[in-house]
């Protein structure tokens, strides 16, 4: 069986049960990184957050991402509306085998629970955090909630780092195994001031950002200016820049995020291009595909990010259609190092005659 | 009770005897945050639509007069500071605790003023274009959040220019400018109001002492 198989470059050749081994260079033992240190155009994409306590719902939401993407963004309560947690999300995709990037948010937590988070997330086999500053508390559903913003996005990057690379808090205090972690920031090309967006980068570079993910873009010239200047600086060759996209629904939804969502820049021409079409599904589907192939020709660009949101079946079709991937299939299942742990107790669980009495498990005790 | 719909309950009973109003959910086009704003009580006192936070501000007119006249407040400001340690001895004499009252009354006066300061007590000025970072609403010392307007306002404040666009067009004037460049640390929240002007100057008078004791070694 195992011979017909050819062995995926994202697996352990000693076993696809065993975790992957970490490879030279490498800050993490994720396939995310992986991939992008291959040099492969990479794909991620984002998991619409249930609000429900059911784990089906997260496994459902992921499963149509099955082989088409690298890692999936576990968003930390996107727009300040509440949600599953990331760190539950991240939970129920570890155990999966998903590779999911655990987006941290500053808006709701200050760095004492962040850290702690961060080494809950590592320990749980996530390998990617995304470090953000979230939206602010008026854009969501709870507007009278306590901001809380400890630490800003540049900051919380340093303080993974520093966890990561000399294994201790911010405090100073010591970890005893510290989290092997690919660390990532978002970028905003489309929002002013635009000639200090590129600088901004080189400072998330030097706080420690390794991949960054861009906001949607649907402006690519703008994007190219934004993308020449880095490069001037020398900033792609330093980290691996995924290119946020997206289909818009509709003319009108378009519009709306226009005018309601902070930060996402829609030019005239595309709202008039979805407008003149018939179907204006599939005319925001085709332009996301367009939009990714303008963009993965670009210098710097390592990869997608796409980010439909309500539409998580078109990823698929999105994928397949661009070509990105050429014909490179994801690994779908990362084995975590305490799967055997698990197996075990399952084992256990499920064969072994576990219906002793009170008094038995005291007698046995002795 | 009959209702399907679950009830919040604290250990007395329902939360509230009277019938709670909750927001529906959003549908396609609306931001659920315009449905709680809709359906919150209505009455006759209703505050400025703006963040708590601006409700402890002044105008912002003075503030961002600092900043189109920020290499002359930069220029200013190592003046003063230079004066400020040469003052270190009469400070020292009198006991940097003692003096701390007086000059954090002025401090936060004048700086309160001039920058609509907010007493962080690790000021950060020079690097970031005589602008506060302190006033943004989310507090950020390390550059603007992706969800500045196409205007160059605030998210947050639609009505206030974004703190961080200030600050890149404050920088572009001082000398130092490129300050803005580094990445700064997390605010220690236990300096809150307390006098920034102090700290610097015992820091600066330290390592000067350290700089005497070394060459003298």
């Amino acid at each position: 069986m195992s011979e017909q198989r050819p062995i995926h470059p994202d697996e352990n050749p000693e076993g696809i049960h065993l975790p992957l081994e970490p490879l030279p260079g490498h800050t993490s033992r994720g396939r995310l990184e992986r991939v992008l240190r291959r040099g492969e155009f990479a794909v991620t994409t984002e998991l619409n957050p249930p609000d429900s306590a059911d784990p089906e719902d997260v496994y459902n939401r992921a499963k149509v991402f099955d082989g088409w993407v690298d890692a999936i963004n576990a968003v930390d309560a996107s727009g300040a509306n509440c949600h599953m947690s990331s760190v539950g999300i991240c939970a129920l995709l570890t155990r999966m085998g998903y590779a999911p990037v655990m987006q941290i948010a500053c808006r709701d937590k200050n760095r004492i629970a962040i850290q702690g988070d961060v080494l809950g997330g590592a320990a749980m086999g996530v390998a990617n955090i995304l470090c953000l500053t979230g939206d602010g508390v008026q854009a969501g559903d709870q507007p009278g909630a306590k901001p809380v913003f400890d630490l800003d996005s540049m900051s919380l990057l340093e303080t993974i780092r520093i966890m990561r690379d000399n294994g201790k808090f911010l405090s100073g205090r010591k970890l005893t195994t510290p989290p092997q972690l690919f660390l990532g920031a978002a970028i905003n090309p489309f929002a002013p001031p635009y000639d200090f967006r590129p600088i901004h980068l080189g400072k998330k570079i030097a706080a420690g950002a390794q991949f960054v993910q861009s906001q949607y873009c649907f402006d690519v010239p703008m994007f190219r200016t934004f993308m020449q200047k880095a490069s001037d600086l020398g900033f792609t060759e330093k980290v691996f820049i995924l290119v946020g996209v997206g289909p818009l629904a509709s003319a009108k939804t378009a519009k709306w995020i226009r005018s309601n969502v902070p930060g996402i820049h829609i030019p005239d021409s595309v709202i008039k291009r979805l407008e003149g079409a018939q179907d204006q599904k599939k005319e925001g589907k085709q332009l996301c595909i367009d939009i990714i192939n303008e963009v993965k020709e670009i210098p710097g660009v390592s990869g997608v990010h796409v980010m439909a949101y309500r539409q998580e079946e078109y990823v698929a079709e999105i994928v397949d259609e661009s070509g990105v991937l050429k014909g490179r299939r994801p690994w779908k299942r990362e084995a975590r190092a305490d799967d055997a742990l698990v197996a075990q107790r399952l084992d256990h669980l499920l064969n072994d005659n576990i219906t002793e009495t009170q008094v038995d498990m005291v007698k046995s005790a002795h | 009770m009959d209702s399907t719909q679950p009830i919040s309950t604290t250990a007395k009973g329902p939360a509230s005897a009277a019938g709670e109003i909750i927001p529906p959910s959003a549908a396609a086009g609306v931001t659920q945050a315009t449905i709680v704003k809709k359906t919150a009580p209505k009455s006759d006192y209703k505050p400025a639509d703006v963040s708590p936070q601006r409700r402890v501000q002044r105008s912002y007119s003075v503030r961002l007069w600092s900043i189109r006249h920020s290499r002359a407040l930069e220029w200013f400001y190592a003046r003063f500071a230079d004066m400020f340690l040469m003052l270190h001895p009469l400070w020292k004499g009198i006991g940097y605790g003692r003096v701390e009252a007086p000059v954090k009354f002025v401090e936060k006066r004048v700086k309160g003023l001039m920058f609509d300061c907010r007493m962080c007590g690790q000021c950060i000025l020079s690097s970031t274009g005589m602008s506060c970072p302190m006033n943004c609403p989310k507090q950020l010392r390390n550059g603007p959040c992706g969800g500045v307007r196409a205007n160059g306002n605030c998210e947050v404040e639609p009505d206030m220019p974004c703190v961080w666009v200030k600050a890149w067009e404050g920088s572009r004037n001082m000398v130092k400018g490129d300050a803005i460049l580094a990445v700064q640390k997390p605010v220690d929240q236990s300096l809150r109001e307390t006098s920034a002007w102090l700290r610097v100057t015992a820091q600066a008078a330290a390592t000067r002492e350290a700089a005497k004791t070394g060459a003298s070694a």
